[in-house]
């Protein structure tokens, strides 16, 4: 049976120690994303549950499917969220949201929570874009650029070269790390390109590991002339599933001159954590009338 | 705020900038764009600021060629009529 070498694991996860009972505002945020979608759930602005899957073909159901397996082991309900946000490439596709923000505001805002107030630019590598933002301490943009129109830098380019090496693509950071020196780097121009010369360079007998340090090289290349496009100002952090890529985020850092801040939450929630934040100061706003 | 529309493919780097707290909603930027490539847009700070529409962002390089001749002078109509210089083109 053929392995799919693209497929990383799917995630939930909840804190045993909460009581939503207790709660004064309870929301949620759902990003749907090209690649993969996911629901947070906070109690009063505090992380509570979330899920992590891939978005897959049937994105208008991805949504539900991603919210209910974040509710699944609480005892809390869909009808029970005072408010939710959608957002991402299929915000549009939320049917449970109340409103649609963009993924931009909520990676800034989600970032803001993950990192702390110190950050102010934040490299969010997606499955089918790649975002540099800047915001202010409350993560609020102040700037930002996006490209979505080219798989170089994002997450399907690294699961064309996943596949192509046949490299589990959890894998991939710390395998292109493992060499003895830096090879060059292949085609940042394209993936296409990319993909044909990675294709040559096993034929000249690169090994695997090789190849992948010079993939990684690329994509690095690629996200930080998109970053320097923007400025980038120091705290620095990344979101989004690449970033638990060890190879291409060391890679970004050495290029850049800036260390990232360390992720103490997956990074790929960062969307829709920002999003549930959203929806807590909607809340707060209607209550104080 | 700095909002950078457009994109980077194999063929180049294409993106206006709009500078959302320099940008008035005045709209004239709108009318004189032959292709339509501006639009109005409620963002989710609840500002009324122009955006590069969805239907053109991602060929922004072929819809704003017309005003971007190889030779003789080049004067971006959407530029020359926004007062407080809110727009810019990378290319």
């Amino acid at each position: 049976m053929a392995q799919e070498f693209w497929r990383w694991k799917e995630s939930a996860w909840h804190d045993e120690s909460m009581d939503p009972s207790k709660a004064q505002i309870i929301t949620a945020g759902c990003d749907v994303g090209s690649v993969s979608s996911q629901a947070v759930i906070m109690l009063d602005g505090q992380l509570y549950a979330f899920a992590n899957m891939r978005t897959g073909s049937d994105s208008p159901n991805s949504a539900n499917n991603v919210m209910n397996w974040a509710l699944k082991d609480l005892t809390l309900k869909l009808e029970d969220i005072h408010y939710i946000i959608g957002t991402g490439y299929g915000r549009v596709n939320v049917p449970f949201a109340h409103r649609a923000i963009t993924e931009i505001s909520c990676h800034a805002r989600g970032g803001n929570f993950m990192y702390g107030p110190t950050v102010r630019t934040i490299l969010d590598m997606g499955g089918q874009d790649c975002k540099a933002i800047r915001c202010d301490d409350k993560g609020k943009v102040t700037a930002f650029l996006m490209n979505d129109k080219c798989a170089a830098g994002t997450g399907r380019g690294m699961e064309v070269m996943a596949d192509l090496l046949s490299v589990p693509i959890e894998d991939v950071g710390e395998m292109s790390l493992d060499v003895e020196e830096e090879p060059p780097p292949v085609s940042s121009t394209c993936v296409i390109f990319a993909k044909s010369e990675a294709t040559g360079l096993l034929r000249k007998g690169w090994p695997k590991k090789k190849v992948l340090a010079a993939y990684c090289a690329a994509m690095a290349h690629r996200v930080v002339t998109l970053l320097e496009r923007m400025g980038v100002e120091k705290d620095f952090a990344i979101t989004g599933g690449i970033g638990k890529n060890v190879g291409v985020v060391r890679r970004i850092e050495k290029e850049l001159g800036v260390t990232a801040l360390t992720p103490k939450i997956d990074s790929q929630i960062a969307g829709a954590l920002g999003a549930a934040l959203f929806a807590k100061a909607v809340v707060e706003k209607e209550r104080r009338g | 705020m700095q909002a950078n529309y457009g994109y980077k493919d194999g063929s180049g780097e294409f993106y206006i900038t709009i500078d959302t707290d320099k940008c008035n909603g005045c709209a004239k930027c709108i009318e004189a764009c032959p292709p339509k490539v501006l639009e109005m847009i409620v963002n989710d700070y609840d500002e009324e600021v122009v955006a590069v529409s969805d239907a053109q962002r991602q060929k922004i390089k072929y819809a704003c060629a017309p005003c971007k001749p190889m030779t003789g002078p080049r004067e971006l109509p959407c530029v020359k009529v926004c007062e407080p210089g809110a727009i810019a083109h990378s290319w």
